[in-house]
C-alpha cells in the first residue's frame, strides 16, 4: 500500500482549533473522492470528538500541543492525533459510555468515534500522552492491516 | 454559531444556526440558561436545528443537561427539523431515545403545547 499524500499539523489544544482540526481533515480527505459527503461528515464527527478530548483532558491550565497528521494510502485515510499530557491511566474505562461526572457532557465521543470509524485505536501511556489513531475507507472498504500506516 | 431565542407562552423556542462544538456551546448554553433563570415559568424547549451545519457531543451535551434541568419540573427538550448530521449524531449519542425528535416545526409545536 503506498503512501500518495500525507499532512501534519500541530497547534495549541484550545477550542478554537477544533472546528479547523475537523475542516482541515474533512478538506484533505476530500481528495478521495469516493468519499460520500455523509463519509466526509463522519470523519469531521470523529475528528471533532478526538480533539475535543484532547482540549478538555489532556493538560492544565498550562495547556499543551496537538499533533495531528493524515495520510492517505490508496483509498484509505488513516488520521493521527497526540498529545503529550498527563494520558490515560485506564483507556477501557474511559472508552466506555457515558464516562464523565460533568452534567454537560455525554460521555459518548469513543462511542460515536468508534461507530463512525472502520478502526480505532487508543493507546496511553500515563505522564506521557495520548495518540488515536483513526482509519476509514468509503463505505467501509477498509483492507485489513496490523497497523495504521502513517 | 447564532442562535434565536424566543418565549412563547411557556415553551422556550431556540433557532440554532451553524457548528455546535466545543468552541460553541458555551454561548449557546449560556443563552438558554439566562431565558430559564429569568423565565420561570418555562416549562419546554423546542430547538430548531435545521440549520445545524455540524454537532458533535459537546452540544449534544449542552441538551443533555438542559433536559436534565427541565425534567424534574414537568418539561422537556424538543426537537424539531434536525439537519441529516445533526439527525445522525442525536441517534448515535442515544439523544434520540430520550427527546423527542420531530420531522417539522409544527409537529414539535403541537407536542410542546400538548395539541
Amino acid at each position: 500500500m503506498s503512501i500518495k499524500n500525507y499532512v501534519t499539523l500541530e497547534f495549541p489544544a484550545v477550542p478554537e482549533n477544533v472546528e479547523f482540526a475537523r475542516t482541515a481533515v474533512a478538506c484533505f480527505a476530500s481528495q478521495i473522492n469516493s468519499f460520500t459527503l455523509e463519509e466526509i461528515d463522519d470523519i469531521k464527527l470523529v475528528v471533532s470528538e478526538a480533539i475535543s478530548n484532547t482540549v478538555l483532558h489532556s493538560y492544565g491550565v498550562s495547556g499543551g500541543i496537538v499533533r495531528l497528521s493524515a495520510v492517505r494510502n490508496d483509498d484509505t485515510l488513516c488520521v493521527t492525533i497526540e498529545d503529550f499530557g498527563k494520558g490515560i491511566a485506564d483507556v477501557e474505562q474511559a472508552k466506555e459510555p457515558a464516562f464523565t461526572t460533568d452534567p454537560d457532557r455525554m460521555g459518548m465521543g469513543f462511542t460515536i468515534m468508534e461507530a463512525l470509524s472502520d478502526e480505532l485505536r487508543v493507546s496511553s501511556v500515563p505522564g506521557e500522552g495520548v495518540k488515536v489513531e483513526i482509519r476509514k475507507s468509503p463505505h467501509g472498504t477498509a483492507k485489513d492491516s496490523d497497523e495504521p500506516e502513517v | 454559531m447564532k442562535i434565536d431565542v424566543r418565549v412563547i407562552g411557556r415553551v422556550l423556542v431556540v433557532g440554532i444556526f451553524g457548528e455546535l462544538d466545543l468552541n460553541t456551546a458555551p454561548s449557546f448554553r449560556d443563552a438558554v440558561e439566562e431565558q430559564l433563570d429569568s423565565n420561570p415559568d418555562i416549562n419546554d424547549i423546542l430547538l430548531i436545528m435545521r440549520d445545524v451545519t455540524f454537532i458533535d457531543s459537546s452540544g449534544l451535551g449542552v441538551i443533555l443537561g438542559r433536559y436534565k434541568r427541565q425534567r424534574p419540573h414537568g418539561g422537556n427538550v424538543i426537537v424539531a427539523a434536525p439537519s441529516p448530521q445533526a439527525r445522525k449524531a442525536l441517534e448515535l449519542s442515544g439523544l434520540a431515545g430520550i427527546i423527542p425528535i420531530c420531522d417539522t416545526e409544527d409537529e414539535a409545536w403541537a407536542k410542546a403545547v400538548g395539541v
